[in-house]
């Protein structure tokens, strides 16, 4: 019996890391974005570029690190397209986040369709080929992650470089009066969110699958965005926001349609009710019910420069 | 002058993807000439294709609608789709449980419905529940703006997904028709269906699903524009979305305006029902949008928030969505997904163009 249960602890541990990690690549990704002032809904869709690439160039190139590196490749690119958009030319940063998503589930199976002749998926990657695991099945992208959130922290709280992104993201007038150029570091957050947004989606379509299919990260980029609002714009609570979430669908795995699953009356446990929590979580918080999460001030505005 | 500048910059922005995506289509080894030839061509033939053309945009109408009369107020409502799931659902509700609905459950008939109610009474009745049920679910992040001040746009972010679950539960463990290996309810009754246009219009096929609701959908539009046009509360709403503190200053409540904005928006979307559960499919059916609710937000963008802007709109996404199955049948290379894409570049493009035509500012908040 407590040998039993000590596996079902493990297995849910394993699960919950492998879940969350592609949520903790993309939530990094956010908070450079958001700490410098712009929105990113677009995670999703810089996800999405990231898988397809990644998948792709890992098949054609048998080689799944550069593979991941392509991926993020193609996740700067579009965050690049993304960051044009909304600081040269100010689009709302909502709308033109919500057109990239839409552009990165059409693109790839635009592509695939034309080069694989399916629209649906990638061609499938051979084991050897994908992102390696360690200890129990936990894969390189995972344990990376776990060194890239002190790295984040490190660099946001300690370094000249992170004190101007918030200053950038906090008060651009201010920070602008002290030579710090924001349209530039705004560039760069964006890229950067890109970049890591990407890697969590190589993750999905490299490491914990083996192809790339239409819309696979099934929403996880906004899940990685109810995360950074959770952790009040903040790396170690981010990373905490973003196991919980892989928690509750490592539980949501498990129960659905297991047979031991069942509610006292012999019902089905209905998973939707624990599918939805890190939703209603995230209202709640937003609300100010536990806590105020307040956002970084420049968040969402453009900026001029007074001339 | 104004006007001009109106139409302007959302051609230029059509066209402008048209370029981009001719480009995507030549990189993928087709003619792009041809490609947009079979996207385009195929929509105002015939009958056929005029009715399937405007069958594909009377939901687009409404979630055009919806997202409108939010941004009339300064919100951006990314919950449409949330809002037409929940409305949809509903009206399948009503439709089966006043519809005399009668379930074969393995051999075995049962009934499910509490009363047989003539259609006189019950289609009112299922529009009306479409409207209640999307108005609910937009006016909860009205509420929440109002009183929180917390953001619209992640709030319906996340109701879009806690709608879906909630349906899907309801669905899956009340609705389905046991041994039914599809997510859907069981049929509504007769008396709620709502009659399509072939039963009138003699030269219209039998198979084009097209409805009284796309009538319904242009009515709509006349009503929102009288009300936010030719009424005092429309005039107050918009007074909010062009400056909420000068709006408050002159005595309007801009908070009451975000709730009231926010529901209305939630109805329009809900009522995507009478075209797809009432009009077509005569149940509710799980994952039946085609991302509605989002491409709402683009067709009232390239509409120019406007109801006539929003018809056109739709009528023109409804072109590609349509277009694009014979683009993927005709062509050896480019597949149906060049629809989205082209749509997808037109958004991004409205959005970068907006600041050269007319800007209008959103009320400030955190997101």
């Amino acid at each position: 019996m407590s040998e039993s249960f000590f596996y079902a602890v493990l297995f849910l541990l394993l699960a919950t890391i492998r879940l969350a990690t592609p949520l903790i690549y993309a939530a990094l990704g956010g908070l450079f974005s958001e700490r410098s002032g712009v929105i990113n809904i677009a995670l999703e869709g810089l996800m999405l570029a990231g898988a397809f690439t990644a998948a792709v160039a890992t098949y054609e190139l048998h080689n799944p690190y550069l593979g991941l590196l392509s991926g993020m490749a193609a996740g700067a690119v579009v965050a690049f397209v993304y960051a044009v958009a909304v600081i040269r030319f100010q689009a709302d940063q909502v709308v033109a986040g919500m057109a990239i998503n839409f552009l990165m589930i059409g693109l790839p199976a635009l592509i695939s369709g034309a080069v694989y002749d399916s629209s649906g998926s990638t061609p499938q990657i051979d084991k050897a080929e994908q992102l390696p695991n360690y200890f129990n099945n936990l894969s390189i992208a995972s344990l990376l992650v776990f060194i890239l959130v002190p790295v984040v922290w490190y660099v946001l709280y300690k370094t000249p470089f992170g004190l101007r992104l918030r200053a950038v993201g906090e008060n651009p007038e201010a920070a602008d009066a002290a030579g710090v150029s924001v349209i530039r570091f705004r560039y760069i957050a964006v890229i950067i969110s890109g970049v890591l947004a990407a890697a969590g989606g190589a993750y999905l379509s490299t490491g914990q699958s083996s192809l790339f299919t239409r819309n696979m990260t099934a929403g996880r980029g906004f899940i990685a965005l109810a995360a950074l609002i959770l952790s009040k714009w903040r790396p170690i609570p981010a990373l905490l926001a973003c196991l919980f979430f892989g928690f509750t669908e490592a539980i949501t795995n498990a129960i659905q349609g297991a047979p031991w699953a069942k509610m006292p009356s012999g019902e089905d446990i209905p998973v939707q009710f624990i599918a939805i929590i890190p939703y209603v979580l995230t209202i709640i918080v937003l609300a100010g019910f536990i806590g105020l999460s307040r956002a970084p001030k420049a968040l969402g505005i453009p900026y001029r420069k007074e001339s | 002058m104004n006007i001009l500048r109106e139409i302007l910059w959302p051609l230029v922005a059509v066209l402008a993807a048209f370029v981009v995506g001719g480009f995507v289509i030549l990189l993928i080894g087709d003619n792009p000439v041809t490609a947009f030839g079979l996207l385009l061509g195929n929509s105002f033939g015939s009958p056929k294709d005029i009715g399937w053309t405007l069958f594909y945009a009377t939901p687009l109408i409404f979630t055009g609608l919806s997202v409108m009369v939010a941004f009339r107020c300064g919100l951006l409502n990314i919950g449409a789709e949330g809002q037409l799931y929940v409305g949809a659902f509903a009206a399948a509700w009503v439709g089966i449980k006043f519809g005399g609905t009668v379930v074969n459950v393995f051999g075995k008939d049962e009934n499910w419905s509490w009363m047989s109610l003539p259609a006189v009474v019950l289609l009112p009745m299922c529009i009306l529940a479409a409207i209640v049920a999307g108005g609910i679910w937009g006016g909860i992040p009205g509420y929440l703006r109002a009183k929180f001040g917390s953001h619209e746009v992640i709030n319906t972010i996340m109701l879009n997904f806690i709608a879906i679950a909630l349906v899907g539960y309801f669905t899956q463990y009340y609705y389905k028709v046991p041994g039914d290996a599809i997510m859907q309810t069981a049929e509504i009754g007769k008396a709620a269906w709502i009659p399509q246009l072939n039963q009138f219009l003699p030269f219209l096929p039998k198979d084009v699903p097209l409805s009284l609701a796309f009538p319904l959908a242009l009515l709509m539009c006349f009503l929102v524009w009288v009300f936010l046009w030719k009424t005092k509360w429309g005039y107050e709403l918009r007074a909010v979305g062009q400056n909420a503190s000068a709006a408050e200053y002159g005595g309007i409540d801009p908070k009451k305006q975000i709730v009231i904005a926010m529901t209305i928006s939630g109805s329009l979307a809900g009522m995507v029902a009478i075209s797809e559960v009432l009009g077509n499919r005569h149940n509710y059916y799980h994952d039946f949008s085609a991302d509605w609710g989002f491409w709402g937000i683009a067709v009232a963008l390239l509409g120019r928030n406007h109801p006539l802007g929003v018809i056109i709109a739709s009528i023109f996404f409804a072109v590609l969505m349509r277009g694009q199955i014979f683009v993927d049948a005709f062509t050896p290379h480019v597949s149906k997904d060049v629809g989205q894409v082209l749509l997808s570049i037109i958004i991004l493009f409205v959005a970068c163009l907006q600041m050269y035509s007319t800007r209008r500012r959103m009320v400030k908040g955190t997101v």
